[in-house]
């Protein structure tokens, strides 16, 4: 996607000759790379990201977290432009908080996964270059996962990964929590919470070692009917 | 996917290829900008936007020591290639445990000086026992550079905040784009490149502990360092302290170099016989 920023220099308009001024334009967006996995379970739903925020090369700084809670139930994750991402992440918190005042009760994760659709949708012409996770528990109590894209598309789902590393990570995943390609594809077992744990572990130390956006540490959010534990583990530097 | 659905391709009206400025209510009237670039978020008419920086400074380096942070920003102000201004002083205070420091457009920060002025002085006259710490600080600026980022008309600079909140040491960069981060050390422009590695190598895992002493000696050694490989730096610096007693903003001095090595290299030393 960031392929199709336009280049700081440009000549002038289509099929004019040079003689024309050079058009100074800067991109309003920049890639700070980084990664986001997360897994829904039958009463848990796990979120992970790493918190490297890169510049090219450079690496801006080794703690600045991707994933945000943003209640008791739900947290987010938002890889891409970290200028939008925090912009986002200030709305929706205080758009939580109207909902609270208005509904006498916190928001709930279905709820505010069409709020952040819309959200995004609605700077459709200038959008928010993030793409999201949100994880959280549905109204029966299940985990549940929600993908979107830049502009508010979404989608329910049992397991997925996002950012710059999601070529290396969703494979992993489509095998070893959908059971694709194996014998049990067709009636996936139940995934306990360790086992889910121990996938996303791994997953970020793999992408670490091929992805030079991703690594320093990641911080794994885990969501059940008691509330959100946050752990935090060391990956390589390099 | 392309998400810019002005480039998606529509029929052009001919005759029209100069007109590279958009209009809005004139769709189909201006020529598609040869650099893709959606011209959904360009300005009506020839408003002022963003632009290149004229007047700029180079790198400010800032590191979290024991009992605060220190920051430190030399006094050029350049011209393109040209050293114009020699004594600007690019890290100002805010209240009395901030200090902001700026690289970039030098018009620009003076810009977002007269905004902090105001910021200090409503702060001042709302009598609400609160002062503005840090945090408060770099929360309003980055605001203000992200809006800025989203009108397209960029303040050009990379700001480093730094100082003690409720005494806890704060230390935050944000850029033109309101990209933010926090770290215990910092370095914008050429220093990200040559000061940071020197700097974390020093400070990580010592923020507690450094003491002041060393700090400075490690600052200056940096801004020596950057003077020798920034082709747009000055060795006259500044160096400022944030801690429990207050803001402390160095006067200018000049930093010792060393180019006797080059004596004797051929191509760097005196004409030899």
């Amino acid at each position: 996607m960031f392929a199709q920023q336009p280049p700081a220099m440009s000549a002038g308009p289509a099929g004019a000759a040079s003689s024309h001024a050079i058009q100074h334009r800067v991109s309003p967006y920049e890639d700070n790379g980084g990664t986001s996995v997360a897994i829904a379970g039958e009463d848990y739903a796990i979120i992970a990201a790493d918190t490297r925020q890169s510049e090219g090369y450079l690496i801006n700084s080794r703690y600045a977290p991707k994933a945000f809670q943003l209640s008791d139930s739900s947290v987010v994750s938002c890889c891409g432009f970290y200028g939008d991402a925090t912009a986002l992440v200030t709305y929706l918190k205080q758009q939580m908080e109207f909902y609270q005042f208005n509904h006498d009760k916190p928001m709930p994760t279905p709820a505010l996964a069409q709020l952040l659709s819309i959200t995004l949708y609605r700077k459709r012409f200038f959008p928010y270059y993030v793409h999201n996770i949100l994880a959280g528990l549905d109204a029966e109590g299940k985990g549940c996962i929600y993908n979107y894209d830049p502009v508010g598309s979404f989608e329910r789902y049992k397991y997925q990964a996002s950012g710059s590393g999601v070529a290396l990570i969703q494979p992993f995943l489509d095998n070893m929590v959908g059971f694709k390609n194996t014998s049990l594809q067709d009636n996936p077992p139940f995934l306990p919470l360790n086992k889910a744990l121990q996938l996303v572990k791994d997953a970020f130390t793999s992408a670490t070692e091929r992805d030079i956006y991703t690594g320093d540490q990641v911080e794994i959010f885990i969501i059940t009917r008691d509330g959100v534990r946050k752990e935090t583990y060391d990956l390589k530097k390099d | 996917m392309d998400y810019f659905p002005l480039n998606w391709g529509k029929p052009r009206a001919t005759g029209d290829e100069h007109n590279w400025l958009a209009t809005p209510g004139m769709a189909g009237a201006h020529a598609r900008r040869a650099d893709m670039s959606p011209t959904c978020y360009a300005p009506a008419g020839p408003t002022s936007h963003t632009s290149s920086p004229i007047v700029t400074g180079t790198s400010v380096v800032a590191l979290k020591y024991k009992d605060g942070i220190m920051m430190a920003t030399d006094c050029l102000a350049s011209y393109g290639s040209l050293a114009r201004f020699r004594d600007v002083e690019r890290m100002v205070p805010v209240g009395n445990s901030t200090v902001v420091g700026a690289s970039g457009d030098i018009s620009d920060f003076q810009y977002i000086q007269h905004q902090l002025k105001d910021l200090e002085i409503d702060e001042y006259e709302t009598p609400d026992g609160h002062h503005l710490g840090p945090e408060n600080v770099f929360g309003y600026l980055h605001r203000v550079m992200y809006a800025r980022r989203s009108k397209m008309d960029f303040l050009w600079n990379t700001l480093v905040v730094g100082g003690l909140q409720d005494g806890k040491k704060y230390l935050g960069c944000v850029d033109m784009r309101g990209v933010t981060y926090s770290a215990s050390t910092i370095a914008t422009g050429y220093g990200a490149y040559i000061a940071q590695p020197l700097l974390r190598k020093a400070v990580e895992g010592r923020e507690d502990t450094l003491p002041e002493e060393e700090a400075r000696k490690l600052l200056n050694k940096v801004m020596q360092v950057l003077f020798y490989r920034d082709a747009r730096s000055l060795n006259k610096i500044q160096v400022t302290t944030v801690n429990a007693s207050g803001v402390h903003i160095s006067e200018p001095y000049s930093l010792p170099t060393e180019w006797g090595f080059a004596e004797n290299i051929r191509g760097y030393g005196a004409a030899q016989n």
